[in-house]
């Protein structure tokens, strides 16, 4: 699997090159949300708005009102904890083209529960006239932001950031509405989305071998969420639907999949894996993955669970899971 | 930039006359409809006149004349959806622009729309009425009204993003921002002052209506803002104190501009000027509601009085 350091660093520079009505504006959080180089790249377009994000929101619903295109660039709790009345009032109603790129989404960070948006999606997916949109990868990264320029209203954007896979190929950029099929199979639909694709993934052919036969989607559309892709795979699937995210089981993936369910008449076990109405702490991705059961061995026992069978599935038996060295470029510290 | 004169000439005469007829229609109105937001047109006639008659440079509303029907909430379905922004005219580069911060003023605004011409006193039938666009406390599409700020304090900021996005563009209108004083209570306001200054944005004017009341009663016993001026100056904008019924010292304070700084005009107001009867009331003058049928007819004879002495 090829790692990308910082992909966003150059590809957003030169996105914007042609683009003059993409401005930034940051609340102290420059180079923690990959924009330092931008801001020296293009010093007339950046504006720098100290720590104060809900004046940060009106700004940008001014400077939408005036035709530019505002990237908020900080990290997501402060958009949405933090700033919400502005948001939902100065920003989300009026319909203003403000892009809020979220970074540290989940429990990505160290950074503890103060840093942790664990309930982003749920109160965006909330807010009338936000899209909600979540990267996986280097290419959604890259891919996202012609994705959310084509939108005529606001976008929330979970933003990743330093060390990252590259999971889908660069020539197959991100399609609003559009889930990407990783894997067919007809016993169980798993529907992942940001980080956890990548972690899912680990199990993929340990339970192949296995001979389950896994249905598995990446999701990185929450809002829309009427994806004729993700029915079908739901429809199709024996035993019932697996969703698996980064984020707080109520109003985020696992949501989305139980009311698309429940509105088509979809009848069959769904098991949302998430965090479980709790906050979490400061501690390594990897520790925490395992902590809220969102490691590729908490899927296989849910699939067993599912099926009814008992797959002897050890650690070993998946594939090998990617440490991010402390004070490397994947910069799991820098908050 | 406004161009100030220091003499008084017939623009007073005429913007005192839409202040005293706001009064008129506006203590007129809230018999008729058995209570409502008195003291601030009270406060503030002087303050809309001034902003409409003098110191805007606005253009011909663009707006019908009695408000259209609520056309549905705005979204990127909606292509029916009217900016109430269109009552100050259309925005060119030049012109100057209305962010209207105290949306519970809006009866106050839709007063002053009337008495300069830009709205049909017919208009006012739709008051407060299911399905109207002459909302009690205005949104976007309320005549008048650019940006949607019933949520205090949030007009300020998006007045920075405009005038922001302005001089970006190089456009040399103002930016007018009309505030009452109880939003420099929240933090947002003073994030905004930080702001403005920081950004030097100095097409950014704005004129509060000090009145020293909110929702609870007196200020100064809910929360004091006291030393307005100072604490506005301090966080690098320029504030000036001016009588808020004395058109020509309002006219004179924006003598006070400076470059590369926001302006404040703190307009010191009397919440019960041209009414009062209201002093009676001691603390509760937020919203005008008739204890009795006694005093509602006290009203009403001061009211037929003020009627009688404007027609």
């Amino acid at each position: 699997m090829e790692i990308v350091s910082r992909p966003h660093v150059e590809n957003f520079i030169t996105w914007s090159q042609d683009k003059p009505e993409v401005l930034v504006l940051s609340a102290d959080l420059t180079n923690s949300c990959e924009v330092g180089k931008w801001r020296d790249t293009y010093p007339d377009r950046f504006f720098s708005m100290g720590m104060a994000e809900q004046n940060m929101m009106g700004f940008a619903a001014g400077l939408a009102r005036e035709g530019f295109t505002p990237f908020i660039h900080t990290f997501a709790v402060f958009i949405y904890r933090r700033a919400y009345d502005q948001l939902a009032m100065s920003v989300a109603y009026p319909n203003l083209k403000v892009r809020l790129m979220g970074f540290l989404p989940g429990i990505v960070t160290p950074g503890g529960v103060t840093h942790q948006a664990i309930e982003d999606i749920a109160i965006m997916r909330a807010t009338p006239n936000m899209t909600v949109l979540e990267t996986g990868d280097a290419t959604e990264v890259e891919s996202v932001l012609d994705v959310a320029q084509a939108i005529d209203g606001p976008v929330y954007v979970r933003f990743l950031r330093g060390e990252m896979p590259r999971l889908f190929p660069k020539s197959e950029p991100m399609v609003l509405n559009r889930a990407r099929v990783i894997r067919r199979g007809g016993d169980v639909a798993l529907l992942t989305s940001g980080i956890i694709t990548e972690e899912a993934l680990r199990a993929g052919a340990a339970l192949e071998a296995k001979g389950v036969s896994v249905s598995h989607l990446h999701i990185s559309t929450l809002k829309p969420f009427t994806d004729p892709t993700v029915l079908d795979a739901i429809r199709a699937a024996k035993h019932g639907v697996i969703t698996m995210e980064n984020h707080l089981v109520t109003g985020g993936l696992g949501s989305a999949v139980a009311e698309m369910m429940a509105e088509h008449g979809v009848g069959k076990p769904l098991v949302r894996l998430g965090l479980q109405d709790t906050y979490s702490h400061g501690a390594s991705k990897g520790y925490l993955m395992a902590e809220h059961e969102l490691d590729a061995m908490a899927l296989v026992r849910n699939v067993e669970k599912m099926m009814k069978v008992r797959l002897n599935i050890a650690q070993e038996d998946l594939d090998q899971h990617r440490i991010e060295a402390v004070h490397s470029d994947a910069k799991a510290e820098a908050l | 930039m406004t161009e100030t004169k220091f003499y008084k000439d017939d623009w007073i005469s005429r913007a005192q006359d839409v202040a005293d007829a706001m009064r008129v229609r506006g203590f007129d109105y809230v018999m008729r409809n058995n209570g409502g937001y008195l003291s601030q047109i009270c406060s503030s006639a002087e303050i809309f006149a001034f902003l409409y008659t003098r110191a805007m440079n606005l253009g011909p509303s663009q707006a019908p004349m009695v408000p259209v029907a609520f056309p549905g909430v705005p979204g990127k379905d909606n292509k029916a959806y009217v900016s109430g922004g269109a009552y100050n005219g259309i925005p060119g580069p030049d012109q100057d622009r209305f962010i209207f911060s105290p949306a519970h003023y809006a009866l106050v605004l839709y007063m002053a729309l009337i008495e300069v011409g830009r709205m049909a006193p017919e208009g006012l039938e739709a008051f407060n009425k299911d399905g109207s666009t002459v909302e009690l406390i205005g949104a976007e599409h309320s005549p008048g009204v650019e940006t949607t700020t019933g949520s205090l304090a949030q007009a300020l900021s998006q007045a920075g993003g405009i005038a922001l996005g302005r001089r970006l563009k190089g456009e040399a209108g103002q930016v007018w921002v009309m505030m009452s004083d109880g939003e420099f209570q929240e933090g947002q306001t003073w994030e905004a002052i930080q702001a403005l200054s920081h950004h030097k944005l100095d097409n950014v004017s704005v004129i509060v209506d000090v009145n020293g009341q909110q929702c609870d009663g007196p200020m100064d016993g809910v929360m004091g803002i006291d030393p307005l001026a100072a604490k506005i100056n301090a966080f690098g904008g320029v504030a000036i104190d001016v009588p808020g019924h004395d058109l020509a010292a309002m006219e004179r304070a924006l003598g006070a501009r400076q470059t590369g700084k926001p302006l404040f005009l703190l307009a010191r107001t009397d919440p019960t000027r041209g009414v009062p009867l209201l002093k009676e009331r001691g603390a509760a003058l937020h919203y005008l509601r008739f204890g009795s049928v006694v005093e509602k007819e006290k009203y009403q004879a001061a009211c037929d009085m003020m009627c009688g002495e404007g027609s």
